[in-house]
């Protein structure tokens, strides 16, 4: 189907951008990369008055080191996150994330801002900034909120973002020595959407985890930071930790049944990947031995 | 709204309403119509072009959005000579059938072997995944691809 009518602005500014979304309030759009606006309004899933064109705002595409901080701009592409050599030396947990983010060719136009703000419970880039405990810049006319990724994503769809604010950055804090990162998604095909999947992030001091935050996707409404994995933190993991905490993290879960998967098996494949993920992160294939992993 | 571009190497002024999108303004008003229309939602990539060098999706992209843009189709590909060697192997390892998805699956293989020179089934298979073909079983396009790919190197110095 074709998308219906709608007026176009293609914004000069973030304040250019702010007063059309003010004046517009919830009838009006941001087209950041569009991969997932444009399949949803050429489907009539929604149909906005105004659609405010951010594509030319240079100043969002910025990837930069400051400090302990990694700043990555909202119109920064996947492919440009693929290919940053900052991205990859301090959070390569999104470098890594972002190449299961669907196909080149979406990849060249899908953006970070846009993907974080569409808020889809089955994508990479949102569980990923929450594992990374990253904040999300928010910009609105009386000035910046600053948004602690895990309390960003509000559900389907849903985020902290209000209709008269743009999403301008998101903030990571670098990654430190002794950092370590897992991902890995379930999916039918490469580049679909997970059935379910991992993004974690972890210090590893003298074999025992410092800190891990696991933040697992496509088995909830929003990314979920699971919090049966404090349970693996400055204690020695055996595979009866292990298995207390995968037993936990099932309890934790209530994933959703969709034609793709039932909501056992979700569970099930979030506690594999629990397993997975501590059995590689400590180097310690004996973890994933004698079970079904 | 007025847009100027570049399609194929020649200027191309148009006005448009903000909701058509460039598979759309290729076909209808260029009537460019190698560039195929499948699903209309970002997964078939019958649709795939070249905007500023790069792949997308031309359905999920407003022509307005292409204003000051380069764009190729499969038509500039093709009549340039660039992929005739592509196209000869997808016609002798009958890697095409119906050819709805010929079009987009050109596009695509050329961009990896554009970045590419050695690239293997693996590798030839997951930059090809986000384009559907319903008839072949998909065996024939990479084998094409592949080819195309050795042959290439061995032309090279």
């Amino acid at each position: 189907m074709k998308a219906s009518a709608f007026s176009y602005a293609r914004a000069t500014s973030v304040a250019n951008v702010l007063e059309l979304l003010v004046a517009h309030g919830d009838k009006a759009k941001v087209l950041s990369g569009g991969q997932s606006l444009m399949p949803a309004m050429n489907l009539r899933l929604i149909s906005p008055e105004l659609i405010v064109d951010i594509g030319e705002i240079a100043e969002l595409r910025e990837i930069a080191v400051r400090g302990d901080v990694l700043s990555i701009g909202a119109l920064t592409r996947h492919v440009d996150i693929l290919s940053s050599p900052e991205i990859a030396a301090h959070a390569p947990l999104l470098t890594e994330a972002v190449a299961h983010v669907a196909h080149p060719a979406i990849r060249n136009r899908g953006t970070i801002g846009g993907s974080l703000a569409h808020a889809d419970p089955a994508s990479e880039l949102p569980a990923s900034v929450v594992a990374l405990n990253a904040t999300i810049v928010v910009r609105g006319q009386t000035g910046e909120r600053r948004i602690a990724a895990g309390d960003f994503f509000a559900g389907i769809y849903e985020t902290a973002l209000s209709a008269q604010e743009l999403l301008v950055a998101v903030e990571v804090p670098v990654a430190q020595k002794n950092s370590a990162h897992f991902f890995y998604e379930f999916a039918r095909r490469h580049g679909d959407y997970a059935i379910a999947g991992l993004a974690a992030q972890a210090i590893v001091r003298g074999g025992l985890f410092t800190d891990l935050r696991t933040a697992f996707f496509a088995v909830g409404d929003r990314p979920i930071l699971a919090k049966a994995a404090e349970r693996l933190v400055s204690v020695a993991i055996t595979s009866v930790v292990l298995s207390e905490a995968s037993a936990a993290l099932g309890e934790e879960l209530d994933p959703q049944d969709d034609q793709q998967a039932s909501s056992s098996m979700r569970r099930h494949l979030a506690k594999l990947l629990l397993v997975r993920c501590a059995s590689a992160l400590l180097g310690r294939p004996d973890l994933t031995a004698g079970g079904p992993v | 709204m007025p847009i100027s571009l570049e399609v194929n190497g020649e200027r191309v002024d148009a006005h448009i309403l903000p909701r058509l999108n460039l598979a759309d303004f290729l076909r209808e008003h260029l009537k460019l119509t190698g560039t195929h229309v499948g699903c209309e939602h970002g997964v078939c990539g019958a649709c795939t072009v070249c905007v500023n060098g790069e792949i997308v999706r031309s359905c999920l992209m407003l022509a307005v959005q292409t204003h000051g843009a380069s764009v190729v189709t499969i038509e500039g590909l093709s009549d340039s000579g660039e992929i005739a060697d592509l196209q000869a192997a997808f016609r002798d390892r009958n890697a095409l059938q119906c050819g709805f998805c010929t079009p987009g699956m050109l596009m695509a293989a050329q961009d990896l072997l554009k970045h590419q020179t050695d690239p293997d089934r693996e590798r030839i298979r997951e930059h090809l995944s986000g384009n559907y073909c319903r008839c072949t079983g998909y065996q024939a396009i990479i084998d094409a691809v592949e080819i195309t790919a050795r042959a290439r190197r061995g032309r090279r110095p």
